[in-house]
């Protein structure tokens, strides 16, 4: 990791751009600026973590080391409220990479549904652009993360070219669950990834340590620091160590002037640039902007509509894994080679949802060897029986944006530096219960199909989150209903854009990055024209 | 079951330590085979009081089929040690482990029976313990020593395979191993001929 104390951290003159936040949304901003020449800075909070990955990975496969990527100290502190527990600091990461660092790397396009909900089903809103003004900055993005796939998903929108990696084959137990599916007339596809099928942009193909979450010691998963470090070669200035706590604005309000960022050694600096790119994540931009309030916005910045912090959205886990008379050969690699997309557009529920056939049901010997209470012969004998048969379905179902899911300031509970920490206020509602019960059904169908004994289920009563926050910077054409307009600038400061989930009016069933790339390289197209 | 030194190399290659015959991957610095490790170099204790200990809890932990065990073990620990503060942690986890023996049954670790071993470590609770690196001393005798073997064994291929996965987690095994629709026999696996 690099050494917080030593490092400059000191401000950079006459900058064009200023990034907050060094995960794939600033990183993709910071990377095609710096590459036109402009002056870019990035003020990241977290490490840098240097080097190889074997402390993170020591940390991952062995009980007892804690968080291989150190989320959880008092700079992390929040707040859980509302009906359901939000476990915020087990679904981001701080550090240049930004949570790509411990993510999975599943990257689906949303549909043309996604888009249009309001006016094709009447809940929801609808985005102020469609799936069509996106399209090429999908495939820009599909580039920009290295996407694995193949064009075989017959409910997938419409796309102009192929991926730039080839899909990974199938698995071993996408062979199995084949049969079913192919009986109950269940379409199977490959699921586009953000790893390397063959050697891709400087990084290494896969080579199957099977830990993609949380850490790839190979390279071969796609994290954000590819694009820290291109951007770093194309002159940007990337502060790591660099928590930014206020941006402030000129008299009129209309344009943000400087970010203020406080460093290791307890100094605060003034970061000064023309424009500012926010790219913190969806909890940590909004606690930023609340955090910036002033007289001119005193229900925060950028917030004369009131909507920032509502809507938080998330997507919610539907699961369901028993056993089976025969191998099935599970947590050979961390991530899914199949899906469905088929129930997706559905209308009863209306929420999207999307299929997993896993690659990693039930336990890995060596994992649970670390945690057994016996060893020798007693425990081979224990690890084989655990192992071998365990056969698993998972689905993301949509969670429709709703007023009362926010993030707001705890102003009671302050963080290491004296600031509010965020308060996730969210619960479950009843639609979204009722699509992962549906998502239930399915499993269950397919399951029963093969015969599988059906020994756990994740659906209404127990799901949790995904780790996708979205909704809380909403993009919109009404400044009095929204936050950013549809080039995701805010409608209240000319130089202040927002990037990443935060900006979803609606998040449908689909993981959120590849979108969150989609629209950086849009953002940056933006601002190209603006900085010259 | 035959663990060889190869094996150990395997485990350590997937940490990115040293060792030849696995995948070179590019994040970790190159594998070569000559990389001494350091901290141990010039310190003839730790060959003569850690590994025997080390080798002696290995006898108790690994199924009674392993065979091969002070090979692999003493190649594992070794090149584990290019971490100075955990060398230093086992170090000391394996020296009170060797005193309670001494303690209680006047002899070193390595001298006691495997049924005394074993029952030594379950006394001492050690199985039931959390794996903490800077716990009470069962807590530590897990993590820097139990917890420490069972990795390095159930890891590698070798070890994997004896609870059926030929590419255990953490073990950079290819991607052919997830498509495979049973477990490759070590006769068929490429390189392992040359053992
Ligand atoms: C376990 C897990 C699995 C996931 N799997 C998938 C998946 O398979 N597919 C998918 O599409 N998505 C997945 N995600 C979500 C994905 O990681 C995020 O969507 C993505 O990283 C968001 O990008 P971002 O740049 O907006 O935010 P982040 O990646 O979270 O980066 C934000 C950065 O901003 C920094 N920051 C925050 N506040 C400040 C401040 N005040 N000052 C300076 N810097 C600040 C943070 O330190 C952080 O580095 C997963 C997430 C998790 C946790
Ligand atoms: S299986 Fe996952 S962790 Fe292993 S090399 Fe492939 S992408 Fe990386």
């Amino acid at each position: 990791m690099s050494d917080a104390a030593e490092t400059d951290r000191t401000p950079v003159e006459d900058a064009d751009l200023c990034i907050v936040g060094a995960g794939p949304a600033g990183g993709i901003v910071a990377h095609r600026l710096a590459a036109t020449g402009a002056r870019v800075v990035v003020l990241e909070a977290g490490p840098r973590f240097d080097g190889d990955r074997r402390d993170q990975l020591d940390r991952h496969v062995r009980p007892g080391l804690g968080d291989p990527w150190e989320m959880g100290g008092p700079r992390d502190e929040f707040t859980s409220s509302g009906g359901s527990f939000y476990p915020l600091n087990a679904s981001r990461v701080k550090g240049v990479g930004g949570s790509t660092l411990h993510w999975q790397g599943m990257v689906m396009r949303l549909h043309e549904r996604d888009f249009e909900l309001a006016s094709r089903h009447g809940v929801g809103v609808d985005w102020p652009i469609s799936y069509d003004d996106l399209k090429p900055h999908y495939a820009a993005a599909e580039r920009e993360l290295g996407v694995a796939g193949a064009v075989d998903n017959p409910y997938a929108p419409p796309r102009d070219e192929p991926y730039p990696l080839p899909a990974f084959p199938p698995s071993h137990s996408d062979s199995i669950f084949a049969e079913a599916c192919e009986r109950l007339g269940i379409d199977m596809h490959s699921v586009p990834n953000a790893r390397n099928s063959e050697p891709y942009d400087g990084r290494s193909s896969c080579v199957g340590y099977g830990t993609c979450k949380p850490v790839c010691p190979s390279g071969a998963k796609y994290t954000a620091e590819s694009h820290v470090e291109k951007a770093e070669s194309a002159g940007a200035h990337v502060i790591d160590h660099a928590r930014v706590r206020r941006l402030e604005h000129d008299e009129s309000g209309e344009r943000v002037v400087a970010a203020r960022y406080t460093t290791p050694d307890g100094e605060t600096h003034r970061q000064e640039a023309d424009q500012f790119v926010l790219a913190c994540g969806g909890v940590e931009n909004v606690r930023l902007l609340l955090l910036s309030a002033s007289a001119a916005y005193p229900d925060g910045l950028a917030n004369s509509s009131g909507v920032v912090g509502r809507y938080f959205m998330d997507h919610l886990f539907a699961g369901m894994g028993g056993r089976l008379d025969r191998p099935t050969r599970q947590n050979h690699v961390g991530f899914n080679t199949s899906e469905t997309h088929q129930f997706y557009d559905d209308t009863d529920p209306v929420n999207g949802l999307k299929l997993e056939f896993l690659n990693y049901a039930g336990p890995s010997p060596v994992v649970d060897a670390l945690h057994a209470d016996t060893w020798g012969d007693e425990l081979r004998t224990q690890l084989a029986d655990a192992y071998g048969t365990h056969i698993a379905m998972g689905a993301l179902v949509e969670q429709l944006p709703r007023e009362d899911n926010y993030v707001t300031l705890d102003s009671e509970t302050t963080d290491d530096l004296g600031d509010p920490v965020p308060e996730v206020h969210w619960a479950v509602d009843d639609e979204t219960k009722a699509a992962l019960t549906r998502a239930n059904e399915i499993q269950a169908s397919v399951l029963d199909e093969l015969g599988v004994d059906i020994d756990w289920t994740v659906g209404p009563e127990n799901t949790g989150p995904a780790f996708h926050h979205m909704g809380t910077t909403r993009m919109g054409d009404d400044p009095d209903s929204s936050v950013v307009d549809a080039e995701c600038r805010t409608h209240d400061l000319q130089n202040l854009w927002i990037a990443g989930s935060s900006v979803f009016p609606t998040g449908g069933a689909m993981n959120p990055t590849l979108t969150i790339a989609a629209l950086s390289v849009r953002i940056a197209e933006s601002l190209q024209q603006r900085i010259e | 079951m035959r663990l060889t030194r190869r094996d150990a190399l395997t485990v350590l290659a997937g940490l990115g330590i040293g060792g030849g015959g696995a995948v070179a991957v590019d994040r970790f610095d190159p594998p070569t085979a000559e990389r001494q490790p350091t901290g141990v170099g010039d310190d003839g204790d730790f060959s003569t009081d850690v590994l025997p200990t080390m080798v002696a809890a290995a006898a108790v932990v690994y199924p009674s089929e392993a065979t091969g065990v002070s090979e692999f073990v003493e190649t594992y620990v070794l090149g584990r040690t290019t971490e100075e503060d955990r060398t230093e942690a086992m170090r000391a986890a394996v020296t009170e482990l060797d005193s309670v023996a001494r303690d209680w049954y006047d002899v070193p670790f390595s001298d006691l029976s495997t049924e005394e071993r074993d029952s030594l470590l379950r006394e001492l609770g050690v199985d039931t313990a959390d794996p903490v690196p800077d716990g009470t001393i069962s807590e530590r005798i897990r993590f820097h020593v139990v917890n420490e073997l069972l990795y390095a064994f159930y890891a590698s291929p070798t070890g994997g395979r004896l609870v059926g996965i030929e590419n255990p987690i953490g073990h950079p095994g290819g991607v052919e191993s997830y498509q495979r629709e049973t477990m490759e026999t070590p006769a068929t696996e490429e390189g392992r001929e040359d053992e």
